[in-house]
C-alpha cells in the first residue's frame, strides 16, 4: 500500500511529454482533416438530428 | 422499412427534474447560510452541525452533486431517448439509478454535518458512500450504454459524445481520487500523502469541474439550444473539434490549482501550459452555442427558455476566459486564496449550471405536462432577478479579493508588512454582506420559478405515455469503400468511450508517474517526523471542523508571505501528511508555521471564543471541542493504519500510543494550568492544541540547527 517512491528514478522520463505531445498533433491533425475532407451531406444530416423529432 | 412503435420514459425525467429543483433550493440555502455566516458567525447557533466547516462543503456537495448531478440526469435520460430514437434501457435501472442517488445525496448531508468527512475539497464523502457512488455510477452508465446499443438512430449525435465523456472520466476519477484505508467505518486515510494527495487531489478537484459541471452541460447545450431555438447548430464540424480538443487539454490543467506551492516545477508548468490551450476549445463551443442563434435573435426576446440560455453561454464564456487567466502564475499570485476564486466559481455555478438548469426547465417541464408555462411574466422576473442576483454576488467578490490580496502584499517604506492579518479580515465585511444580498436575489428568483413550475404542473396533465415511431437499425452497417476512420467511432459507443478513455488517462499518467516514482521530485527533510498519536487526533479535529475550508497550510515562496508566517513550505514537510491540508482559501491567516508562535492557552482561549484574542475576528466559538472528550477508541487502529501506508512509527508502537497520549496531553494540561486554565486531559481541545503546536515545528528545528 505504500506508494511512496517505489523507484530512486526513471530513465528516459523525457520521452512521457514527448510521447504524449506526438500523439495529441497526431490526433489533432487526423481529426483536423477529418473536419475538412469529411462528406458536407454527413454532417448537415447529423446536425439536424435533434430536430428530427416528431414533436 | 418497417416502423417500430415505442414509448419514452418521460417519469424518471419527471423525477430528476423535481429533484433538481428540490436540492437546488437546498444547496443554494446552505450556500446563503454560510455566507451570512462570514459576517456574523453566530448565525450558526453555536451548534457544530451547523457552523461554516461544516455546511461549507455540505453547500458546494449538494450544488454540485445533487442539483447540477439531477440537472444533467435529467437532461440526459430526456435528451438520449430522443437522439437515439428508443425507451431507456430498462426501467428498473432508471428506478435504482434514481433513488441510488437520492440515497446518496441525504447520507453525504447526514454525515458531513456529523463531521464525517475526508477533508479533501469536493471528494468530502467517507469511504462506504464513495462505494454507493461507484455502484449508482455504473448503473447509470449500464443504462445509458444499453440504451445506445438498442438505438434506432445509427449515428450518436455529438450531446452523446459528451455524455459518454462525462460517464468514463467521472468513474476514473471518483475511483482514483478515493483510494483510501478504511479506519472505521466513517473514517479513512487517502493511500497519497503531502505533494502526491494535493496533485491528484487537483487532478480530481479540477476535472470534476471538467467532467461534471461542464461536459455534461455541454452536451445538454448542443441538444436543447438548438432544440428550444428551433434551428441546428452552428457548426457540426467545430462541434467534433470542440469534443476532442476540450477532454485532451481539460485532464491536464489539475496542477494550475497548486502554483507557487510544494508541487515539482514542471507539474506547475503543464498544468499552465494546457490551461492557456483549453481557452480555444471552450470559447470554441460558446461560440458555436451563440452563433446557432444567429438570425434567430428576435426568439430569444419572447422565449424566456431562450433567455436563460443564452446568458448561461455567455457566462461559461467569462469563465472560461478567466480560467486560463488565473491559471498564469503571476494572475494566480494575486487571485489565489482569495475570494476571487469564489467570483470566478459562481459565474460558473450561477451562470452556466444554475441559468442552463433553469432554462432547460422552463423549456421541459411545460413539455412534459402538455400545457404552458403558467407564468411567462413571472418567469422573466425570474430572469433579471437572476442575472442581478449573479452581478451582486460577483462584482464584491472580485473586488473584495483584489483588495484582500493587495493588503497582504503591502508594505511600509521601513519594510514592515503593513496591514495585520486581521486587518484584511474586518475589511471584507461589507463585501461578505453584498455578496449575501446576491444570493438571496439568485435564491429568490428560483424559490419564484419553483412557484411558477408547480402551478403549470396543477394545470397540466402529465404526458406519461408519448409514443414515436422508427425503423430498427439493420443487422450489419454496409460501410461505403470511401468511409472514414472517425465514422467509425461515431458509430461504435465503446470504441468512443475507449479512445476518450485513453485520450483522458494520457494527462493523468504523465503528471502522477514522476511524481510517484521519481524520489527527487518530492526531497526528504530529516528533521521532518511522524505526527504523535496525540497530535494525529489533533489532526483529525482539524479535518472534521473542516478548518481547511478557511485556512491553508501552503506557505508560498514570496516576500509578502515568509514575512508573515516564515519559511515557505516545501515538498517534504508533507509526507506524513495523509490527506493533505493546504487548504485553497485564506479567509483566515495560514497556518503552517502555527506552531509554538502563541502559548497553549491562548489557542485554548482562542478556540472558546476567538474575538478574546483577536477582536473582530469572524471565527466562529468552538465551545464543544472544550467539553467534548476525545474518542481514544480508534486511535490504536489509526496509527496500524497508518503504519501501513508506510508512516515509519516504530515497531509495535500502536501498543503504546495510548500512554503516549495521555502523557502529551498531561504535558498540555500543565501547561495551561500554569495560565490558570483548569481542563481534563481527555478533552479534546488538547488534542487540536498538540496538533496545532507541532505544525511547522520540525522545519524550524531545521533552521536552528543550520544557524548553529
Amino acid at each position: 500500500m505504500k506508494f511512496i517512491n517505489y523507484l530512486e528514478s526513471i530513465s528516459g522520463i523525457g520521452i512521457y511529454p514527448l510521447i504524449s505531445l506526438i500523439v495529441f498533433v497526431g490526433f489533432f491533425a487526423l481529426v483536423t482533416l477529418y473536419i475538412i475532407k469529411g462528406n458536407k451531406n454527413h454532417f448537415e444530416k447529423l446536425r439536424n438530428l435533434p430536430l428530427n423529432e416528431k414533436n | 422499412m418497417e416502423l417500430q412503435k415505442f414509448q419514452y420514459d418521460n417519469k424518471t425525467v419527471k423525477m430528476f427534474a423535481y429533484a433538481t429543483i428540490l436540492w437546488g433550493l437546498v444547496g443554494m440555502l446552505v450556500g446563503l447560510i454560510a455566507a451570512i455566516q462570514m459576517y456574523l458567525p453566530s448565525v450558526n447557533l453555536s451548534l457544530p452541525y451547523t457552523t461554516f466547516g461544516r455546511i461549507r462543503p455540505l453547500h458546494t456537495n449538494a450544488v454540485i452533486f445533487a442539483f447540477v448531478g439531477n440537472g444533467i440526469f435529467m437532461g440526459v435520460y430526456y435528451s438520449l431517448q430522443r437522439l437515439l430514437k428508443a425507451r431507456m434501457f430498462s426501467d428498473l435501472l432508471s428506478k435504482i439509478h434514481f433513488w441510488g442517488w437520492q440515497i446518496i445525496i441525504v447520507l453525504a448531508a447526514v454525515t458531513l454535518v456529523l463531521g464525517k468527512t475526508t477533508g479533501k475539497e469536493y471528494a468530502e464523502l467517507e469511504w462506504p458512500i464513495d462505494i454507493l457512488i461507484t455502484l449508482v455510477w455504473v448503473v447509470f452508465g449500464w443504462n445509458m450504454f444499453g440504451t445506445i446499443i438498442r438505438r434506432r438512430e445509427r449515428h450518436l449525435y455529438v450531446a452523446i459524445w459528451f455524455y459518454i465523456a462525462t460517464f468514463v472520466t467521472v468513474a476514473m476519477l471518483h475511483i482514483v481520487n478515493s483510494i483510501e484505508i478504511p479506519v472505521s467505518f466513517w473514517k479513512s486515510y487517502p493511500v497519497y500523502a503531502g505533494v502526491q494527495d494535493a496533485l491528484v487531489q487537483w487532478w480530481y478537484g479540477h476535472n470534476a469541474v471538467a467532467f461534471f459541471l461542464t461536459t455534461p452541460y455541454l452536451g445538454m447545450m448542443y441538444y436543447f439550444l438548438p432544440k428550444i431555438a428551433q434551428r441546428p447548430v452552428y457548426s457540426y464540424r467545430l462541434s467534433i473539434i470542440h469534443f476532442w480538443a476540450l477532454i485532451f487539454l481539460y485532464i491536464w490543467a489539475g496542477p494550475h490549482h497548486l502554483l507557487y506551492t510544494s508541487v515539482p516545477d514542471w507539474a506547475q508548468s503543464l498544468g499552465v501550459v494546457f490551461s492557456i490551450m483549453l481557452i480555444a476549445p471552450s470559447w470554441g463551443g460558446m461560440i458555436n452555442g451563440l452563433l446557432t442563434l444567429r438570425g434567430a435573435w428576435d426568439r430569444v426576446r419572447d422565449n424566456v427558455a431562450l433567455k436563460f440560455l443564452v446568458v448561461a453561454v455567455t457566462a461559461y464564456g467569462m469563465a472560461t476566459f478567466e480560467g486560463p487567466m488565473l491559471s498564469l502564475k503571476s494572475v494566480s499570485a494575486i487571485a489565489h486564496y482569495t475570494d476571487w476564486i469564489v467570483a470566478h466559481v459562481h459565474v460558473g455555478a450561477l451562470g452556466w449550471n444554475g441559468f442552463m438548469t433553469f432554462g432547460i426547465l422552463y423549456w421541459l417541464i411545460p413539455r412534459l405536462f402538455q400545457t404552458k408555462l403558467y407564468s411567462e411574466r413571472l418567469a422573466n422576473m425570474h430572469f433579471w432577478i437572476g442575472t442581478l442576483g449573479i452581478v451582486i454576488y460577483a462584482v464584491p467578490m472580485y473586488w473584495a479579493g483584489f483588495m484582500q490580496s493587495s493588503m497582504w502584499k503591502d508594505f511600509t517604506p521601513e519594510g514592515q508588512l503593513k496591514w495585520q492579518f486581521l486587518d484584511t479580515v474586518t475589511k471584507m465585511i461589507p463585501f461578505y454582506i453584498a455578496r449575501s444580498i446576491g444570493g438571496t436575489l439568485f435564491l429568490t428568483g428560483a424559490i419564484m420559478m419553483t412557484y411558477n413550475l408547480i402551478k403549470t404542473i396543477k394545470i397540466g396533465t402529465f404526458l406519461e405515455i408519448e409514443e414515436d415511431e422508427a425503423p430498427a437499425l439493420t443487422g450489419e452497417y454496409q460501410s461505403h469503400s470511401k468511409d472514414h476512420w472517425h465514422r467509425w467511432i461515431e458509430r461504435k459507443p465503446i470504441q468512443l468511450m475507449i479512445i476518450s478513455l485513453v485520450v483522458v488517462a494520457i494527462g493523468g499518467l504523465v503528471e502522477f508517474v514522476p511524481v510517484f516514482l521519481v524520489k527527487s521530485n518530492i526531497p526528504t527533510i530529516a528533521s521532518v517526523k511522524p505526527y504523535t498519536p496525540l497530535e494525529l487526533e489533533g489532526r483529525d479535529i482539524y479535518i472534521r471542523e473542516g478548518c481547511y475550508t478557511c485556512h491553508s497550510q501552503m506557505i508560498r515562496p514570496f516576500r509578502s508571505e515568509t514575512a508573515r508566517y516564515g519559511e515557505y513550505s516545501k515538498a517534504g514537510e508533507f509526507v506524513y501528511d495523509h490527506p493533505f491540508q493546504w487548504g485553497s482559501k485564506r479567509t483566515g491567516p495560514d497556518l503552517a508555521r502555527i506552531g509554538g508562535k502563541y502559548p497553549d492557552s491562548w489557542h485554548y482561549n482562542h478556540m472558546l471564543d476567538p474575538t478574546s484574542m483577536a477582536p473582530g475576528s469572524i471565527m466562529p466559538q468552538y465551545p464543544w471541542l472544550l467539553e467534548d472528550q476525545l474518542d481514544g477508541n480508534s486511535t490504536m487502529a489509526k496509527i496500524k493504519a497508518m503504519k501501513r501506508l508506510g508512516v515509519p512509527y516504530p515497531d509495535g508502537f500502536e501498543k503504546i500510543a495510548m500512554q503516549e497520549m495521555e502523557k502529551q496531553a498531561k504535558e498540555i494540561t500543565e501547561n495551561l494550568k500554569k495560565d490558570g486554565i483548569e481542563t481534563l486531559a481527555d478533552r479534546e481541545i488538547v488534542a487540536l492544541i498538540a496538533y496545532l503546536q507541532r505544525l511547522g515545528k520540525d522545519i524550524k528545528a531545521e533552521v536552528l540547527k543550520a544557524e548553529k
